[in-house]
């Protein structure tokens, strides 16, 4: 039997790594993400996590040193949020064309000026096309099952990738709810030791990220996508194992809540798929046939699962907590790019973007726009583009 | 500490056919690198020449390790792995970050300033060819008062040199030392007694650039000595809280004994427009550094 503690997100993360045997952590403090170090400082200075921590002067460090001593051989974790995620930017890349396993928690926060603390996922999605995988949670318990998963996914021959999980800072991060943490023997067994392609320990002669021909230097990139193809299929391959030792039930990269005989399908991720769900469950009641399908895997993207699930329905709104600006939200390009590889002809596609800054979102302001998504497929004069503020709608 | 033959396995180590400019200085550092730790290190190297000098993939000039990192972070990077094998057990291999002096005083020096303090065991290496040469000879916070450089054209650089090494003893760290590849001897002294200390340790390598100085690749190790024999360049260690002075500096404590700074200065096109007040400066700059040496030894 494992525990069952009241944690808060942060320290689900920080838990996560611990049941991990992570040997090394560094970190630099930023809100919302420092108690996940706090936590784990805590676990290293008490004796209960054998590991060395690096309490680095930068973001830029703390990735910097989380890279060396993965290569040297180390299972490694740190964490960060917003500024410091966008000053480590450069080393986030780094690690994945390296193909280091390794494992970061980001505790999401928007981005400045103005300073604000509040979370939205624009720090997140600056990450997207760094070659990592990328999951995110809606749930204190889904933030540890994601996180503890990510380092056997990181590790996977078949990946050699380092993986990031997202959890939005303070409505995760700063909450308690209980969470199921399995027992340390058990995931032992099941996470075994560090794996990864290569170590430099002074073993073998290895020079890591020499100059390359631009054929070479594609080709290495050509194996990331590969490597990312491949993810797909780990992913929901140790999330089976995981299930099966743990008991925890299996949600796969996307989770369909109300999803199956929908005719309107909602696609969101992150905590504010709870206030959806809520909507949803509410507007079922009135007899709107609505579901949602919740990412909890964001790259590799899970455009074809989506594609099946969402293809035969009228129409598909998609709710994004980031925007590239001058084009529209992150999801909504990747999921309609992933119905235009399957369809010429696509249900309508509508993409709303909310909740930036960390204006909160309730199921009220769901309810609202989903109904009016509804009626707007049904009138055949959808909007595709909104930005949903203050309870108005900017087009 | 005796005179050792050198460099005796150099060619195991580093491998002819790297990519260096002719009269380069990093491949005679390297080889006093290998003489003592032979293919028992481990080189984190950021953006630099060096960079460049290791080789084209699938090729590789050197028969050790070699980690090449981003601009900014060879100290955090060399942290993380010297931490990862002490946590591992393994004790048979030096870390090196090798950097240049942009690499260190300008964009490194926060993740180098952070290293020092935490005091991770491992070898800083700043070779200082004083500019930017890998991007094409700009200036940076370690060209010295002077020199020409492509965004110091016309007037040459009017800020002094950034004396790193003094920077390093101010975080309190085990071992400071300078040296010079015009003292490979000296170099080979210091990376010796570097490797029985722990802690972080950092040696300010003085590695003239025929490309990015201006002159005949012949002259790097010639010019290397000028600068020491003119006093410019000092060789020193520091440890135990004070300066030992180093055997090759040890006669130029007399200003007498010194040659004249335009010895070292006229071999260089960078110094060409050099008048005689920058001259005066620069023989101040010498005076001021050994004045602070012998306050401190």
């Amino acid at each position: 039997m494992g525990l069952k503690l009241v944690l808060t997100g942060n320290y689900a993360l920080a838990y996560a790594a611990k049941v991990a045997r992570v040997n090394v952590v560094a970190a630099y403090p930023i809100t919302p993400q420092t108690s996940v170090v706090e936590k784990l400082a805590e676990f290293i200075e008490e004796g209960e996590l054998d590991a060395v921590m690096i309490r680095v002067e930068s973001e830029h460090s703390a990735l910097a040193a989380c890279f060396g001593a993965a290569l040297a051989g180390a299972r490694v974790f740190t964490a960060t949020s917003s500024q410091g995620l966008l000053y480590m930017h450069e080393v986030v890349h780094w690690a994945s064309r390296a193909r280091a396993p390794m494992v970061m928690g980001i505790v999401t926060r928007t981005i400045g000026p103005p300073w604000n603390i509040w979370p939205d996922h624009t720090d997140y999605m600056d990450q997207r096309d760094t070659g990592w995988v990328m999951s995110f949670a809606m749930d204190n318990q889904e933030a540890f099952d994601l996180t503890l998963q990510a380092f056997k996914v990181s590790e996977d021959p078949r990946v050699y990738l380092p993986v990031m999980v997202g959890i939005e800072g303070f409505i995760l991060g700063h909450t308690s709810m209980p969470v199921e943490v399995p027992e340390q023997k058990l995931v032992d067994e099941w996470l075994g030791p560090r794996r990864q392609p290569y170590v430099v320990d002074g073993s073998e002669h290895l020079a890591i990220g020499n100059l390359a021909s631009p054929e070479d230097t594609e080709e290495f990139f050509m194996d990331i996508q590969n490597a990312m193809e491949q993810a797909r299929k780990v992913v929901v391959e140790v999330e089976e194992e995981y299930s099966k030792i743990t008991g925890r039930p299996f949600k796969g990269p996307v989770e369909c809540f109300k999803c199956e005989d929908a005719k309107y399908v909602a696609i969101s991720m992150g905590a504010w798929s709870g206030d959806l769900m809520e909507s949803i469950l509410q507007l079922r009641d009135e007899g709107y046939s609505v579901g949602l399908l919740r990412i909890r895997y964001y790259r590799p993207f899970p455009g074809d699962y989506i594609f099946e699930k969402a293809n035969s329905t009228k129409g598909v709104v998609v709710f994004d907590r980031a925007v590239s600006f001058g084009s529209y939200g992150p999801i909504f390009l990747d999921t309609a790019a992933s119905f235009l590889k399957h369809a010429r002809k696509t249900p309508y596609i509508k993409n709303v973007v909310a909740g930036i800054g960390g204006v909160n979102i309730t199921s009220d302001d769901f309810s609202r726009i989903l109904k009016r998504f509804v009626h707007e497929v049904e009138s055949d004069d959808v909007n595709v583009f909104e930005w949903y503020h203050k309870g108005k709608v900017v087009k | 500490m005796s005179r050792p033959p050198l460099p005796y396995k150099a060619r195991d180590v580093v491998l002819p056919g790297d990519a260096a400019c002719p009269g380069c200085p990093i491949p005679i550092a390297w080889k006093v690198l290998s003489a003592v730790f032979g293919d028992k290190m481990i080189l984190v190297i950021p953006a630099s020449c060096s960079s460049v000098v290791v080789g084209m993939y699938p090729g590789n000039s050197l028969r050790a390790s070699v980690i090449h990192v981003p601009f900014a972070s060879a100290a955090a990077v060399a942290s993380g792995v010297s931490e990862a094998l002490k946590k591992r057990g393994i004790t048979d291999v030096q870390v090196i970050a090798w950097a240049g002096d942009g690499g260190t005083a300008d964009i490194g020096m926060a993740s180098l300033s952070g290293a020092a303090e935490r005091n991770h065991d491992f070898i800083y290496i700043m070779y200082d060819n004083e500019a930017y040469m890998n991007t094409g000879i700009q200036r940076s916070s370690s060209t010295p008062r002077g020199a020409w450089t492509t965004t110091t054209p016309v007037i040459g650089k009017s800020e002094e040199k950034k004396d790193v090494a003094k920077i390093m003893i101010a975080h309190g760290v085990p071992y400071v030392a300078t040296a010079s590849i015009g003292y490979v001897h000296d170099f080979y002294n210091k990376l010796v007694r570097a490797s029985k200390i722990r802690g972080f340790k950092f040696i300010s390598l003085h590695a003239p650039c025929p490309i990015g100085w201006r002159f005949d690749p012949r002259y790097t190790v010639k010019i290397a000595r000028l600068a020491v024999e003119s006093g410019l360049w000092i060789l020193y260690e520091y440890y135990d809280g004070k300066i030992h002075l180093s055997g090759p500096s040890r006669p130029y404590m007399d200003p007498s004994k010194r040659k004249p700074v335009e010895e070292y200065l006229k071999l260089q096109g960078r110094f060409r427009r050099i008048d005689d007040e920058l001259l005066k400066s620069i023989q101040e700059y010498v005076e001021k550094n050994w004045e602070w040496v012998k306050r401190h030894m």
